[in-house]
């Protein structure tokens, strides 16, 4: 399971968008050469991607929300952004 | 909406806006016989295009050419692509690009640029590329790129006479600061025909680039993302014709001809539609070529049977066109295939050629 620091701030890089995909009715994020679909867990978390938000901010947010215990979902969300910064769709501040 | 049952819209298009290019590289992907500027579409219909692309459900759009940036409208262009929705990707060799024409991109909103290598020195990049200078040339407009903003993405086309640089390509892509690198050995249409016995390269070239990939690959993670398009010719099963014939991508030439994939007109027995005379929608779902390689009917043996038909849809239908001298049969590269070991020995044969001079490719 991935580990991200609850300080470290995650924002979505220029070049990389959130597009509502009307044609087909999903969210996706639009980065080079790449579309990253979202289902409803990715894209509540990539709402919450706001680039002033720290990790453990958006984590709460997302227990809050979703009436979820924070150190069940933590593990998710970082392996959610892990994914995507080893890409190079987010990045980690 | 006209969409049909079991076709899925498409996803990105590749838009050759025009032929023209400063750079003669040998294995440009463009047919050897080219349309003449004045039968470039104007930009009014190419803005009707990408509305037309984006309410399909196309997403990523890809501007290129030749050299896209010989337009002199590119900037109109792209501003046209980000209001019809589209995700607008330049794909340039950077000659023709000012500081100026960057910052006028960068506010109609340009996404992202994809800068094309044709060598880490501008003795091999000058050579290859056909053009004295431009590699002093390129490499300025990439510091701009970067000081733009843009995001980058470094397209490094190797072959047998500049594959020993791979790895100097490769932190060239990190120190610019690239966040993705294409590593592509390049794949014999268009005018790498011609050049086969030039480009093709060995074997051990070929098996010495994929340990070089997966390694950066690693080293890398993180912080430079690497797709790879191996040597064919030297493999034992074929890529993924485009994901798929007629699934996920379109091209349109610059006279508006909307092909299944750029080289999909050195397929004697295809007709192609003009988006002068039909809309794009009418050409993707009901136009005969792109209907002619969609599915498996089509598929003989051995690949009609083959489980492998779900992964490379038979392979690439140009160069079963090519090599075996039908369109429909399978991808020779693949060890199934009947004419495999004509592949192989074309391959080796090639490969050794060391009198093989460059064909250039002749701008319209």
């Amino acid at each position: 399971m991935n580990k991200v620091s609850g300080k470290a701030i995650p924002m979505i890089p220029r070049g990389v968008r959130l597009h509502e995909d009307k044609v087909r009715g999903m969210w996706v994020l639009l980065a080079p050469e790449r579309t990253i679909n979202l289902d409803a867990i990715g894209l509540a978390i990539v709402q919450q991607v706001d680039g002033k938000r720290n990790f453990a901010e958006m984590v709460a947010r997302l227990g809050a929300k979703y009436a979820a215990p924070v150190d069940q979902i933590e593990g998710d969300v970082a392996d959610f952004i892990i994914g995507l910064t080893d890409r190079r769709i987010l990045e980690l501040s | 909406m006209n969409a049909v049952a079991n076709i899925p819209a498409p996803i990105a298009m590749l838009a050759e806006l025009t032929y023209r290019c400063p750079l003669s590289c040998p294995y440009c992907s463009n047919p050897v016989e080219m349309a003449k500027k004045d039968s470039e579409l104007d930009t009014e219909v190419w803005a009707d295009v990408f509305t037309q692309a984006a309410a399909m459900g196309v997403l990523q759009l890809h501007l290129s050419g030749g050299e896209p940036a010989s337009r002199r409208d590119l900037v109109a262009l792209v501003r046209a692509a980000r209001e019809a929705g589209l995700y607008t990707n330049l794909i340039t060799s950077a000659i023709g690009l000012t500081q100026r024409r960057l910052a006028e991109l960068d506010a109609a909103g340009l996404d992202h640029i994809q800068l094309s290598l044709q060598g880490t020195d501008a003795d091999m990049a000058d050579r290859i590329g056909g053009y004295k200078g431009g590699f002093d040339r390129k490499m300025q407009a990439a510091e701009w790129i970067v000081e733009a903003g843009f995001p980058l993405t470094l397209n490094a086309v190797v072959h047998r006479q500049n594959l020993h640089q791979l790895p100097q390509a490769i932190e060239m892509a990190v120190t610019m600061k690239a966040r993705r690198m294409e590593v592509a050995i390049v794949q014999f249409h268009g005018w790498a025909m011609l050049n086969r016995d030039a480009l093709m390269p060995t074997r051990e070239q070929a098996e010495e680039a994929s340990r070089i990939v997966a390694e950066a690959r690693v080293r890398l993670k993180g912080v430079l993302v690497i797709d790879y398009v191996p040597a064919d010719y030297h493999s034992e099963y074929p890529k993924r014709c485009m994901g798929g014939w007629g699934t996920t991508g379109l091209n349109v030439t610059p006279d508006g001809t909307v092909l299944p994939c750029h080289a999909a007109q050195s397929i004697p027995s295809l007709e192609f539609d003009n988006v002068r005379d039909k809309s794009l929608s009418d050409i993707w779902y009901q136009g005969d070529a792109f209907n002619a390689y969609r599915g498996e009917d089509w598929m003989q043996e051995p690949c009609k049977s083959c489980d492998r038909r779900k992964l490379d849809f038979g392979g690439c239908r140009c160069q079963a066109m090519a090599i075996a001298g039908d369109a429909a049969a399978t991808d020779p590269v693949c060890v199934k295939s009947p004419v495999h070991a004509k592949m192989a020995k074309l391959a080796a044969d090639f490969s050794q050629d060391d009198s093989a001079e460059l064909v250039y490719r002749k701008s319209p």
